[in-house]
């Protein structure tokens, strides 16, 4: 009788040892995410582009959203990408119940952005006639500068939802992950789905630590103009 | 290189130290700092990605393979960014011609 011992869990046949196998898996999912990167840059460029074109309707449309609800967003995506590091931790020194623990707080942190984002945020620009397309109403005060502004916000709702998109997908993914912990699926040895859906979790973080300031913060908050 | 485990204690301080950047960022934006707001705003955005990539993503600990694809992906970004503001900021050199949302009537009502 053999015994199979050269077989840790999840070990595939064409890698040379596990460590040879983790580098390949997070290198393909990096891979992944340098197209994302350009995804997400071909509308990053874009926005400057436009930015410095129109500067003074991104200024006082930037001053139509509440950095209060910006602000606790990304301190939410943040703890969540914190829950999603320890999920991976709980992994690695083998820790079952925590990783399932840790998984499910991520998913309502992650519930919990776009909650705020959507009733609070998204919701009031429909009502104060802030969404193009729908209604927009391009207010007397905003002065010659106005007719612009629905290119701002444009940018906002396509980048807010692209990354509320994949906010959405994150979810979807951290469900599965957790049916999987729950399995006891993930060893010390073997975590490697964890690992690169943690990755996307904390690059789409990124996305929005870039978007707040860009959004939110450098439209000349200290002036008081548009309001 | 063999696998690293970060202690709980660096992802702790990792997430203060990113909570207390996003306090700062927020709070210098009501501070009237000419040009050098925007400056701020994204230096202070870069030091939170690098945090993020560097200790959350484990690229720290990763190879060097890893660590040469990202920065591939980041020279990438800068091209792009780059030669699209080597075109925008010459355009003036040259009249610039009718605004693509007049050219196309039944748009304007979107804009």
């Amino acid at each position: 009788m053999t015994v199979h011992n050269a077989h840790p869990p999840g070990f595939a046949h064409q890698f040379e040892d596990m460590e040879q196998q983790r580098e390949a898996d997070s290198l393909g999912m990096w891979v992944f995410l340098l197209t994302e990167i350009m995804f997400f840059g071909g509308l990053f460029a874009t926005y400057i582009v436009y930015r410095a074109l129109y500067l003074p309707a991104f200024e006082i449309g930037s001053h139509q959203l509440e950095v209060r609800f910006g602000a606790l967003n990304t301190a939410v995506l943040i703890l969540s990408s914190l829950t999603m590091a320890l999920a991976i931790h709980s992994a690695q020194v083998g820790k079952r119940k925590a990783q399932v623990v840790f998984l499910i707080t991520t998913m309502i942190l992650g519930a919990a952005f776009l909650a705020i984002k959507f009733t609070f945020e998204w919701h009031n620009d429909y009502v104060e006639h802030l969404v193009p397309g729908f209604g927009f109403v391009i207010r007397p005060e905003w002065g010659a500068a106005g007719q612009h502004v629905p290119m701002f916000f444009c940018f906002y709702f396509f980048m807010t939802g692209l990354h509320a998109l994949h906010m959405i997908i994150g979810i979807g993914v951290l469900t599965v992950l957790t049916v999987m912990a729950h399995r006891g699926r993930f060893t010390p040895e073997y975590y490697a789905p964890l690992e690169v859906s943690g990755l996307y979790w904390h690059f789409v973080d990124i996305v929005w630590i870039f978007l707040f300031p860009l959004l939110y913060l450098i439209g000349g908050r200290y002036t008081g103009a548009g309001h | 290189m063999s696998e690293h485990i970060v202690s709980v204690k660096l992802y702790l301080g990792i997430f203060v130290a990113l909570l207390c950047l996003t306090a700062l960022t927020t709070g210098v934006a009501y501070i009237d700092l000419g040009a050098f707001n925007t400056v701020a705003a994204l230096a202070i955005a870069v030091v939170k990605m690098l945090l993020v990539i560097l200790f959350f993503m484990h690229v720290k600990y990763s190879g060097r393979l890893i660590q040469v694809f990202i920065l591939a992906g980041a020279l990438f970004l800068a091209i792009l960014i780059t030669l699209t503001l080597a075109d925008e900021l010459t355009r003036h050199w040259s009249p610039t011609p009718t605004g693509w949302n007049t050219l196309v009537p039944w748009l304007s009502r979107f804009f």
